[in-house]
């Protein structure tokens, strides 16, 4: 196992002078598209803001979206673990909030067809809160929510 | 230029499984300093996985993700000795670029 890491790492580190190289015409087409921020969604405070933001309109509440392996408490607030899985058709984006974070809008992640909607990754959270998967399924959102008790905060300090 | 990125990409069944570790501080511009500056935010915005030309996952995040992230996500198709491709850009304007060959 140490061995394949050394090697993940080596690759990852010898590809870099090539794949910098290729970068300005590889990239170009992806900057376009998919290299843009939406900072007004990253700056809202309540879900209709970021719903706003967005685009969208009010979320279902929808049981077809579901956390995996998200704890109930979390220990330390800095790294949080949330897995968002959605069995909704045409899922094309699933969005991480917090609740009572400084600003609400966590991630956003847009699922090309062919991709799984099932992901996850690790946020922080000031204090314990709501978190809520926002998924866009066929041009409409719904969402699901958890609460999440947060015993060390993540933001500060 | 920041550290490399960590990538796994694993064949299972008819998915490739990518799990990614960036190394980021992912600093969110809350925190002070011992003087009481403002340390100012500092985080990946954007990440883009593609495999054979085609993305495969695109992400906008804020700073609200953990310092040094990670992120597991699962697509269909790929084949054994193909490359994937993981790329991040921060608020500085800095880029990372990184690949891993599907196993």
């Amino acid at each position: 196992m140490n061995a394949k890491r050394r090697e993940v790492l080596k690759q990852g580190g010898g590809v870099t002078l090539l794949t910098l190289l290729a970068a300005a015409g590889w990239l170009a087409p992806g900057a376009a598209s998919g290299q843009t921020w939406n900072k007004d969604a990253f700056e809202t405070h309540s879900l209709d803001e970021t719903m706003k933001a967005l685009g969208g309109g009010a979320p279902v509440p929808s049981k077809d979206i579901q956390f995996v392996s998200t704890p109930d408490i979390a220990e330390n607030g800095a790294v949080v673990p949330i897995g968002v899985t959605s069995t909704l058709p045409k899922t094309e984006s699933i969005a991480i909030l917090v609740e009572k974070n400084p600003n609400m809008l966590a991630a956003v992640f847009d699922i090309p067809a062919g991709t799984d909607p099932a992901l996850s990754t690790r946020i922080k959270m000031g204090q314990s809160s709501n978190v809520y998967a926002l998924v866009k399924a066929d041009g409409k959102y719904y969402v699901a929510s958890k609460e999440i008790k947060v015993t060390l905060g993540g933001c500060g300090g | 230029m920041a550290d490399p990125m960590k990538i796994r990409a694993n064949l299972v069944g008819d998915s490739t499984e990518v799990k990614v570790l960036m190394n980021h501080e992912m600093e969110t511009g809350q925190r002070k300093d011992a003087q009481g500056k403002t340390i100012p935010a500092w985080f990946i915005q954007n990440v883009t996985a593609t495999y054979n030309g085609k993305t495969v996952l695109s992400a906008q995040w804020g700073p609200a993700v953990s310092k040094n992230p990670f992120l597991a996500f699962k697509f269909k198709g790929g084949a054994k000795g193909d490359k994937v491709q993981i790329v991040w850009t921060d608020n500085r304007g800095d880029k990372r670029t990184d690949e891993a060959t599907i196993a």
